[in-house]
């Protein structure tokens, strides 16, 4: 990510892209509920949610697919709400790719190119840039059917920048990649992003991929925006339970507020408080939640000093090696189940703790973050 | 693919075989028959074959057929292609269904049934009987086979195909004809091929349908065969085959590359 690009944060920034209080229904299920958005020049954007959340909807109505019953839409200040996909400067790489298998891929880069009647000699030397670009020089005479999945992809890519869209669209482009060609092409794409300095928006439901690539993104439920913020915000700050739990593994300690002259103090249904760091407007009494993500719980064979804050103990009910770390699934006296994460850090050490061996976990006070939505 | 030919699979597609093709391999063998006699083998000869390109009835039934074959398809391939995407795009409309079964229900129907009501159809609106007719009513008939084949093909066409053409600016009617048109292209060429041998190989409707200088070449080889076998039947018999057999090579040879397009824009 660009350093010191935070557009967002400009109160004089001009958004590029502005959902302005839009509605969609289908039939009796609401798809957009006056969803308002803004998105700025030059971003990355991920409109990130489980399948069904509304965020393609949102993607095809920029791309014109799809019309708003309410609200507006406006593309570089202008409300396009009504323009026909073929008159938007809107470019889309669907999902499927979309590859045209009658044509090659130099007639698949070049028909955008073709629609807007520029001369032979300059369509020939643009889809040459952008053969360039998407590393395909060579292919130009091959048969969509004559490409290997990874190849597709960029032919597809391709073909959605040679218009230089003001804002390219991106719906599961890498949804059909093998693991590791996607994470790949993920840090192609970003470097791409940031050369061109084109906005991207990209749906995605694969939350590794919305954090790695995006500058900020929106996590969409049931056609509403949960939260929009950089990855790093809605990881360590998520603002609701369901955001905490939709990205990221995380571990909710719910109680009631109780009364602290320093930081917050929860007290769960047993009578264990726990204490936050910050969480200054709080009100004593309310039913609240702490989000503490499993990398940041220590867990421990031995009782901690007795001054530790915020201890629990339980036993190890399950071990998930996943190579670089292990997750430890804690069933705590109560019947609540917590995980901590561990970085395997050595490769050879014996892991010394296993099945049902008591532990003790324990999180600093700012490792906390108070939820009360 | 590990199953092995056993002495049965080889006797039952040998009876098969011999059951569909026996008589026309008797016919072709007979065409080349130098005797006079239709059932007399008397020794390889052409003789039969030049004899046609003397014998200007059934060579002026040859044309008539092939110019009714050819109109006929392709009134058919434009009207079947229509219906195929009314099915295939309009959605749930009212009347669908009844819709849907009168496009397939000549495929079904009894051609004399559809023959008498045509000509029935005819004298009611006081058309003569010819040329017009035949063609009209073999359009008739064969619409329905490219209407099925062109809409099997619409059902598994990918729709954001024309969503990436409009997305690159390609306005609606341009898209169905550079895109969509394109990519169906070879289930409407077999549509069309299949029109075209079905509308040469009808003897029924035609009977029914034909008037004065419109003898097809079915309708002429029947009423020669009722005086009588003649050797020059057979030839005309046997390049008629010909002709057909090459139109369905090639009509299924369309359909298969059809397919294999249909599953490369799938994946």
């Amino acid at each position: 990510m660009r350093r010191g690009f935070t557009p967002w944060a400009d109160p004089n920034a001009k958004p590029i892209v502005r959902f302005d209080a839009v509605s969609k229904r289908y039939a009796n299920t609401v798809a957009i509920a006056d969803l308002s958005l803004d998105i700025y020049e030059g971003e990355y954007f991920a409109l990130l949610g489980p399948s069904g959340c509304g965020k393609t909807t949102l993607l095809r109505m920029l791309a014109g697919f799809e019309a708003p019953d309410r609200g507006r839409i406006l593309l570089a200040g202008e409300d396009i709400v009504g323009v026909p996909p073929y008159r938007r400067p809107v470019n889309m790489m669907f999902q499927s790719y979309a590859l045209f298998p009658h044509l090659s891929v130099f007639n698949n880069i070049a028909f955008g190119l073709k629609q807007d009647r520029m001369p032979k000699a300059e369509i020939a030397e643009q889809v040459g840039k952008m053969l360039q670009l998407v590393r395909l020089e060579g292919l130009a005479d091959r048969k969509p059917h004559q490409l290997s999945g990874g190849e597709r992809q960029r032919v597809a890519l391709a073909r959605s920048l040679a218009k230089r869209p003001k804002v390219l669209l991106l719906d599961e482009p890498l949804a059909a990649l093998d693991r590791k060609l996607r994470e790949e092409t993920q840090f192609e794409l970003m470097e791409l992003q940031s050369r061109l300095g084109t906005t991207f928006v990209i749906v995605t439901h694969d939350q590794e991929e919305a954090m790695t690539v995006a500058h900020r993104m929106a996590v969409m439920n049931r056609g509403h925006i949960a939260q929009v913020d950089t990855p790093q915000q809605i990881y360590e700050q998520p603002n609701s339970r369901w955001v905490a739990e939709f990205v990221g593994d995380v571990n909710l300690i719910e109680g009631k507020l109780a009364a602290s002259a320093n930081g917050v103090v929860l007290e769960d249904a047993q009578g264990r408080r726990f204490r936050a760091g910050d969480g200054a407007q709080a009100r004593p009494g309310a039913p609240a939640a702490f989000a503490v993500r499993p990398e940041k719980l220590k867990l421990a064979l031995a009782p901690p000093p007795a001054d530790t804050l915020n201890t629990i103990s339980g036993r190890v009910v399950d071990i998930g090696y996943l190579g670089d770390v292990s997750v430890y699934k804690v069933r705590l006296d109560d019947g609540a189940t917590m995980k901590a994460s561990v970085t395997n850090a050595t490769r050879l050490a014996e892991r010394p703790i296993g099945w049902e061996d008591r532990v003790w976990l324990s999180f600093a006070p700012d490792a906390a973050v108070l939820l009360t939505a | 693919m590990g199953r092995r030919f056993s002495v049965f699979n080889l006797v039952s597609v040998a009876l098969g075989i011999a059951f569909l093709y026996l008589p026309i391999v008797i016919l072709v063998i007979y065409s080349f028959n130098a005797s006079r006699l239709v059932t007399i083998w008397g020794g390889w000869s052409l003789r039969w074959y030049a004899a046609l390109l003397d014998d200007s009835a059934l060579r002026e039934a040859a044309t008539n057929s092939l110019l009714i074959a050819f109109a006929s398809a392709t009134a058919a391939t434009v009207l079947g292609t229509l219906a195929a995407l009314a099915l295939s795009r309009l959605g749930r409309f009212r009347g669908r269904l009844p819709f849907v079964a009168m496009i397939y229900a000549p495929l079904v129907m009894p051609e004399v049934i559809t023959g008498l009501s045509l000509l029935l159809f005819f004298v009611a609106i006081n058309l003569d009987r010819g040329f017009l007719t035949i063609t009209i009513a073999h359009t008739t008939l064969t619409l329905c086979f490219v209407a099925v084949l062109v809409q099997s093909r619409l059902a598994g066409f990918d729709r954001t195909l024309e969503e990436a053409a409009m997305d690159l600016g390609c306005p609606p009617l341009r898209t169905f004809l550079t895109v969509t048109v394109p990519v169906i292209a070879p289930a409407i060429a077999a549509g069309f091929l299949l029109a075209f041998s079905l509308s040469l190989d009808d003897l029924v409707i035609a009977s029914f349908t034909t008037g004065p200088g419109a003898t097809t070449l079915p309708i002429r080889i029947y009423s020669d065969v009722r005086l009588g076998v003649k050797p020059e039947i057979n030839a005309v018999c046997t390049i008629f085959v010909a002709v057909i057999a090459l139109v369905v090579i090639a009509a299924s040879i369309l359909t298969r590359r059809a397919e294999r397009r249909q599953q490369i824009s799938a994946c």
